[in-house]
């Protein structure tokens, strides 16, 4: 069974695989998988042998700078939400796409909810996996919920101090 | 006052879009109410005991006539006709209904006024002086740099889903009349010698729980790195900062449980790597983008001195309510001809801190007539209004009077600073309300109060210490026991300069001695002190807990001696 998923922002079936630790990876050989950056660690050249691609689960107490090195060449990144209001993965995203300069997937994993989806956009996370019970395409649509920011984080914005640069007078 | 262009009006109105679309969506079942709450929250908007509670962020505590009234128009169509302003400057309203609120949130957008992040683990409303641009000790002006800070955090993705709130409070005079250092950051504006600018910040404060003053991080950090520097703190605190319990999330347990060198050093690696990236380039201030906000705050158009200047000490000589009231409510200016003039919001037999619509009313004609249209709100839960002329001062206590606006008490022992208590919040556990007006009652006449001097009594009905319990001079705090109220009192809190967190003295009382308990430590007092110059907490630093204590509970003692 095929997961849609937002990817880009559009609604797109899914081509990855989450494999658990403790699973073999028999049962999904040749995919595309996502695996712990445990198992990532200990299996890399067998689960590199036996996938077309490999991509990487990190907990979102991980310092992602530190362990940057060992995943930057990976297609696929992911990072967890256990709970929504959980937004330390928040700034590992923004850390991989503005300091790292990570320009693979990065996705967003969890309980992600419709009312994150926006928050996720901004903070990098072009790929994003709603909870089960979540309306898809009200999701799409919550990426354009505000359209104007006044500050930069890992997307297109311009921080508006600078936006307003040339500016002559203040209106008064 | 800072004035919104395309980009702050887009922004507040989208973001009541966003909200009016939440709240259709949880009325009609498709959002559970404990993902709503967190939503809500960000809002302003909290679930009290009778009714949802919207909190209203006064940025650093300016008001304008236009909000004034617009404010007046909100509490009687949305409320019972009154709102509160609270310790950190803001207005709540008691009395919302959910259904109206994403309408009240649009009205409030149209004059420059909101919730966001008014509640919520986020970055909460930023406090500062509210005698900035006119305190005769101020060096810098701080309201410039409160607002390039405001409008860094509103709404920032990364840091939407924190641990905990987090706080800013900002000071750029002499005297921290913020209480800055009860925040988690504390920005204090310098100046070096070579008239370089820059932030002393401060890091780790926060009541409630543990109460702790924010320690120095970084003695100066330049003017352009405002947001680098605080970008740095907000990103350690979202990565540190403890999930597990909710009483332990804070930013002040991280610096506690690793020690001010290891937390230092973490805050200045992650600002050097801001610093070193491309975040560092778009997070620079360049000396025009400060301009451009301090335009936002040009100095009035004051008249000159011999046109405004009167006889002040003349005039309060031929009256006494008049003198009064200059004596305790007006304070001076840097500008030769005007004074700072209190309005009290702790009249006999009202709630501290509450504001009617007559009288939001009565403050916008008189903001407009005597005080180029502005009025602040105060971490005391006073107003100010910062530019009165000194020939309009009779006329401006008249009026203030005229809506039971000029008690003669700022600064003394009726000024209690109190949250709503039990009366309202769903938090508390004990009412904080009847104790102040109890309190109040004992010392009703101004004779007493002026016998007494500066004295700072605060009230808290709960742990979570919205009145500032345990930076009162006398805090009180209330206490659940098996269903009855019951109040701990500290005694040598101070929030200024002096800032210290209150000690506390022993049992606690039950509601109906913890008035007289009162008394009895503010009586010991006048025995205690050396001369009428001593003040309550000079007093108190001088003798320590003892004499105090022997006071409090001297009923008790002859108890037991009999």
């Amino acid at each position: 069974m095929t997961t849609t998923i937002l990817h880009a922002g559009e609604l797109v079936e899914d081509n990855w695989t989450v494999i658990e630790d403790g699973r073999t990876e028999v049962e999904i050989a040749g995919g595309k998988v996502i695996v712990t950056l445990a198992r990532w660690r200990a299996e890399r050249e067998t689960l590199l042998a036996a996938h077309s691609a490999v991509g990487v689960l990190v907990p979102n107490t991980t310092d992602i700078e530190a362990i940057y090195a060992e995943i930057s060449d990976r297609a696929l990144i992911a990072l967890q939400f256990p709970i929504f209001t959980d937004g330390r993965a928040l700034s590992q995203a923004v850390v991989l796409r503005k300091r790292l300069g990570f320009r693979g997937e990065l996705r967003a994993m969890g309980d992600v909810i419709q009312d994150l989806v926006f928050w996720l956009g901004r903070c990098g996370f072009d790929s994003i996996v709603p909870r089960k019970d979540q309306n898809l395409e009200a999701c799409r649509a919550a990426l354009g919920e505000l359209r104007v920011a006044y500050q930069a984080a890992a997307d297109d914005h311009t921080p508006v101090w600078v936006r307003r640069r040339g500016r002559v007078a203040a209106p008064h | 006052m800072y004035r919104y262009d395309e980009i702050d009006r887009a922004l507040v109105t989208q973001r009541v879009e966003q909200f009016r679309d939440q709240t259709r969506r949880y009325l009609a079942g498709q959002l559970p109410e404990d993902e709503f709450r967190h939503l809500r929250l960000r809002n302003g908007l909290y679930q009290q005991r009778f009714a949802p509670m919207l909190r209203i962020s006064v940025p650093y505590g300016l008001l304008e006539s236009a909000q004034l009234r617009k404010m007046a128009h909100i509490v009687r169509k949305y409320d019972k006709g009154y709102g509160h302003f609270t310790t950190r400057q803001n207005i709540q309203l008691n009395w919302p209904k959910l259904e109206q609120v994403p309408d009240l949130l649009a009205e409030l957008a149209e004059v420059q006024l909101h919730g966001i992040q008014a509640c919520g683990n986020d970055t909460r409303n930023i406090t500062s002086d509210h005698l900035a641009g006119v305190a005769v000790d101020e060096h810098i002006d701080p309201r410039p740099y409160c607002e390039l800070l405001r409008q860094y955090v509103a709404l920032h993705p990364e840091f939407y889903w924190l641990p905990r709130k987090f706080k800013f409070g900002f000071s750029g005079a002499a005297a921290d009349r913020a209480a800055t250092r009860t925040n988690d950051v504390a920005v204090h504006l310098v100046r070096r010698p070579n008239g370089a600018i820059g932030y002393r910040f401060f890091v780790g404060g926060g009541l409630g729980r543990q109460p702790m003053l924010a320690q120095e991080m970084n003695p100066f950090v330049p003017e352009s790195d405002l947001l680098s520097y605080a970008c740095a703190i907000l990103r350690t605190f979202n990565r540190f900062g403890r999930r597990d319990n909710i009483h332990k999330a804070r930013i002040k347990i991280v610096l506690r449980e690793w020690g001010i060198e290891r937390f230092r050093a973490a805050i200045e690696e992650e600002y050097a790597r801001i610093k070193a990236s491309i975040e560092g380039e778009e997070l620079l201030l360049l000396p025009e983008d400060i301009e451009r906000i301090r335009w936002h705050f040009p100095t009035p158009a004051y008249r000159p001195a011999a046109e405004v200047s009167v006889d002040v000490p003349g005039l309060a000589a031929r009256d006494a309510g008049f003198a009064a009231w200059i004596k305790r409510n007006v304070r001076p200016h840097k500008v030769p001809g005007y004074r700072v003039v209190f309005v009290s919001l702790k009249a006999p037999d009202h709630v501290a801190g509450d504001c009617t619509a007559e009288q939001f009313e009565a403050l916008a004609a008189i903001s407009d007539a005597y005080s180029f249209g502005e009025l602040r709100s105060t971490y005391d839960q006073n107003l100010v209004l910062a530019d009165v002329a000194e020939r309009d001062l009779q006329e401006v206590w008249r009026k203030l009077d005229a809506v039971k606006l000029a008690t003669p008490n700022i600064g003394l022992v009726t000024d209690i600073v109190s949250c709503p208590g039990l009366d309202f919040c769903g938090l508390a556990n004990a009412g904080s309300i009847g104790v102040a007006q109890d309190i109040y009652r004992r010392f009703d006449t101004l004779d007493a109060q002026y016998e007494i001097g500066p004295i700072r009594i605060t009230i808290s009905g709960c742990m979570n210490g919205c009145g500032h319990h345990s930076v009162g001079h006398i805090g009180i705090l209330g206490v659940d026991k098996h269903g009855e109220e019951w109040y701990q009192v500290t005694l040598g809190g101070a929030p200024g300069n002096d800032a210290a967190i209150g000690e506390r003295i022993g049992r606690a009382l039950a509601r109906d001695e913890i008035a007289a308990g009162v008394e009895r430590l503010i009586q010991g007092y006048l025995e205690l002190r050396v001369d009428e110059d001593e003040t309550f907490i000079e007093c108190y630093r001088r003798v320590g807990m003892a004499p105090f204590k022997a006071r409090l509970y001297e009923n008790e003692a002859e108890a037991v001696a009999a």
